[in-house]
């Protein structure tokens, strides 16, 4: 098995995200994030998916989401040419004496304090999944309390668009002339 | 206008001339102007019958079905059909009435979130809340339902958007981004398949239902006598390709012939037109066609490489696939390149040969295959076949010699009991010059048989003929076969003694039919016969077979297709082996 990330683009109209995370429970497909949220155009929505397949069932998940109606377009993100992100906002304990240290380790991650009370700190921090992974290791002797985590989101590098060209419309064909195969 | 009015207009300007339906509350605004439509509103007697009838009219005339029905259980029970038109990519637009549009997410009377159900089982789906959404919501409905893969398309438009006033604009454009179905074959792909053809050395031709959506019968014919390959024709694709035609080695699959399942298990080239490698076609996936490359051509890019992998994927309609395919064949011909099929056609016409179709005669009672088999020869390759699924719908698929496209529809994919007389009454409708038998079990019968009184009060003369075993056949046929003959809940007439329950005839009576029995093989060439002649009223015959018959040949489920068996216990044996 291996991750990958999709980011598609789709038509912003009520129940796309319900077709979305309906075919994926229909064909067996896991999703391991989703995020979704609107992008520079105003009739356009992006969610980055990331999926957790072989090479082959994912041709499979992306055939089956570009057949839904309201998918313009899906691109595979590659790892090295493209960047991603996840949010997380963290409830640490902090006592007296450990708050130095909660505050040290905000510091090495570049992360940040958002609020604090008497016996803890709410964090916020952004990267990438190894490096929350290690910042939540090294917060974790302080004693977690509530931890709340985004869905990546991600883009590719570089100057190029991927949602150019995406809205042409298409003319009305006639109503089908009578087929009687005799 | 209202939106009830402009839901009408909308519809005659996509070119609907017939509705399957039943009105009530949700989308009763909507019945109102269809009194003064030049569409002719079928009103049946159960929403599945509209569905399977919308169907069997589209099959039978390859335009779009349409079917109407009202919120919650007239919605829900569409869905049948709706799923069922997903699987054999019926051309299908159903709309539904909804509750007002400040009532849904309220459980009001009747609601039912139909858009939420259907989306696995549609192409697509639309929740219309404003009036003004009418006319380019049917437009893209008509378009998505008849373009690309055809399927299904549903249309819930709420109560309020009827009774509003809006005004009727038919747009001169679709707003469909993310729609653009490629129909041209890529040139390279179709150069990198004349060429496997061409070295092939045993090659068949896998022709599926695509063919007959994509009417590219004429072509396919062409195809096959430039190249002189086999052809073999799924289920759905019966009538694709002249049974009579020597080339023709039948019908694929678990119960496919024994030439068409050896052609395929055996080849060194599948040529793939429309078809989808379905688990009854390929029996076990993993020892299906162990020698044979793929060429697979289908409009829909999901179905390439889903079961089976393709060495040459073709995107495309199949018409133009077909007939690119000739010309870059008939280019390499005048290049003096041809295929060499010889020993392959000789070894495969040897198996056609030693296996044709056949049936044991019992000693006593009537054989439904006898029956099938001459309704298909007194009715002729011009009529129209429905049937329902089971037994009945095999020995039709097996013995009934068709020569047409779009004369054979049954319920493939989904497989659903009570397809038949439905789909035979908007057959008839959608082709009212046509000879249409529905050929049923007496278990699918007893699923959808109100809709003859659709059929006598709306002037529909099918012909239904019963294939009334007593048994859920198929069923019991796996009981005998898988279960020890312990038959579970199969048998139809248990406890009822001497009296069969319904009397068949009688009922066709009740509904105003014409009710026929036949209890024995001397008497059915002139019991058909006897139907043919009544053309004004509908006509059931009740057939009275004998209850051990099995369809065969049967390839087990799971199993391989190397296991075929040609009868019970009986294995062919193929000489060339080493071919």
């Amino acid at each position: 098995m291996s991750k990958h990330t999709l980011s598609v683009l789709v038509e912003d109209k009520p129940g796309v995200l319900a077709r979305i995370a309906g075919l994926f429970s229909r064909r067996g497909f896991n999703i391991e994030s989703l995020a979704v949220g609107p992008t520079e155009h105003s009739e356009i929505s992006r969610m980055t998916i990331v999926v957790n397949v072989e090479q082959f069932p994912l041709e499979q998940v992306t055939k089956q989401l570009n057949k839904l109606v309201e998918v313009i377009k899906i691109v595979e993100l590659d790892p090295t040419a493209s960047v991603d992100r996840e949010l997380v906002l963290v409830k640490v304990s902090a006592t007296a004496e450990t708050r130095g240290q909660v505050l040290d380790t905000v510091q090495l991650f570049r992360a940040k304090v958002i609020d604090v009370a008497p016996d803890a700190v709410t964090i916020q921090i952004t990267g990438n999944a190894g490096k929350i992974a290690d910042f939540l290791r090294v917060l974790e002797p302080f004693g977690i309390r509530e931890l709340v985590q985004s869905g990546i989101v991600a883009i590719g590098r570089g100057s190029r668009s991927i949602s150019e060209r995406s809205l042409r419309p298409v003319a009305v064909p006639a109503p089908p002339a009578a087929n009687a195969a005799g | 206008m209202t939106g009830a009015q402009s839901l009408v207009t909308s519809l005659e300007a996509a070119g609907v001339e017939t509705v399957f339906g039943i009105p009530g509350g949700a989308i009763l605004p909507a019945y109102d102007p269809l009194m003064d439509s030049s569409i002719r509103h079928i009103l049946v007697r159960h929403e599945q019958g509209a569905g399977h009838a919308a169907q069997g009219y589209a099959a039978a005339t390859g335009r779009v079905g349409v079917c109407m029905a009202t919120s919650g259980p007239g919605a829900t029970n569409l869905v049948t059909p709706i799923a069922d038109a997903y699987m054999d990519s019926v051309p299908l637009v159903a709309v539904t009435g909804q509750v007002g549009a400040n009532l849904i997410g309220t459980d009001a009377f009747q609601e039912a979130d139909i858009r939420g159900i259907t989306m696995p089982i549609t192409k697509h789906n639309f929740l219309v809340t404003d009036p003004a959404d009418i006319p380019r919501t049917v437009a893209e409905a008509f378009h998505l339902a008849s373009t690309g893969r055809p399927g299904p398309v549903l249309v819930d438009v709420a109560k309020s958007a009827l009774t509003a006033d809006t005004r009727f604009v038919w747009p001169t454009e679709l707003q469909l981004p993310g729609y653009r179905p490629v129909t041209k074959p890529h040139a390279k792909q179709i150069r990198e398949a004349a060429r496997l053809i061409l070295e092939s050395r045993k090659p068949v031709l896998y022709v599926g239902g695509g063919v007959i959506r994509a009417r590219a019968s004429a072509e396919l014919r062409v195809l096959a006598e430039l190249t002189g390959i086999p052809v073999v024709t799924t289920l759905m694709a019966r009538g694709a390709f002249p049974d009579s035609h020597v080339q023709h080695l039948g019908m694929p699959g678990m119960h496919g012939t024994v030439a068409a399942v050896a052609g395929l298990q055996k080849s060194d080239l599948i040529i793939s037109l429309g078809a989808r490698f379905d688990d009854r076609v390929t029996g076990n996936l993993d020892s299906f066609a162990p020698g044979a490359k793929v060429i697979h051509a289908d409009i829909d890019p999901a179905e390439i490489g889903k079961n089976r992998h393709a060495d040459v994927p073709i995107v495309g309609d199949c018409r133009e696939v077909i007939s690119d395919l000739i010309v870059a064949l008939r280019a390499e011909a005048e290049a003096g390149r041809t295929g060499d099929y010889e020993g392959w056609i000789s070894f495969i016409q040897g198996v056609k040969a030693s296996y044709p179709l056949g049936y044991d005669t019992p000693a006593e009672g009537l054989a439904p295959q006898y029956v099938i088999q001459r309704l298909g020869a007194i009715s002729g390759p011009e009529t129209v076949f429905t049937s329902g699924v089971g037994q009945h719908q095999m020995w039709a698929a097996q013995f009934i010699g068709y020569e047409h496209p779009n004369t054979w529809l049954n319920s493939g994919g989904l497989g659903t009991m009570g397809y038949s007389v439905p789909a035979a009454m908007g057959a008839k409708v959608g082709r009212p010059e046509a000879t249409v038998w529905s050929i049923d079990g007496d278990g699918c019968f007893q699923m959808t048989n109100q809709e003859l009184a659709t059929c006598a009060i709306e002037g529909i003369p099918i012909k239904v003929a019963i294939m009334n075993n007593e048994s859920l056949g198929m069923v019991r046929q796996w009981q005998t076969l898988f279960y020890n003959e312990r038959y579970s809940n199969t048998n139809l007439q248990r406890h009822a003694g001497p009296v069969r329950i319904p009397d068949f005839v009688k009922l066709a009576d009740a509904y105003g039919c014409v009710g026929l029995s036949c209890d024995g093989p001397d008497e059915v060439d002139a019991t058909i016969e006897k139907a043919m002649e009544i053309d004004d009223v509908p006509v059931v015959v009740d057939f009275r077979v004998h209850r051990d018959a099995m369809v065969w040949p049967m390839v087990a489920a799971g199993s391989s297709n190397d296991e075929i068996k040609y009868a019970r216990d009986l294995a062919p044996e193929f000489e060339q082996d080493d071919l």
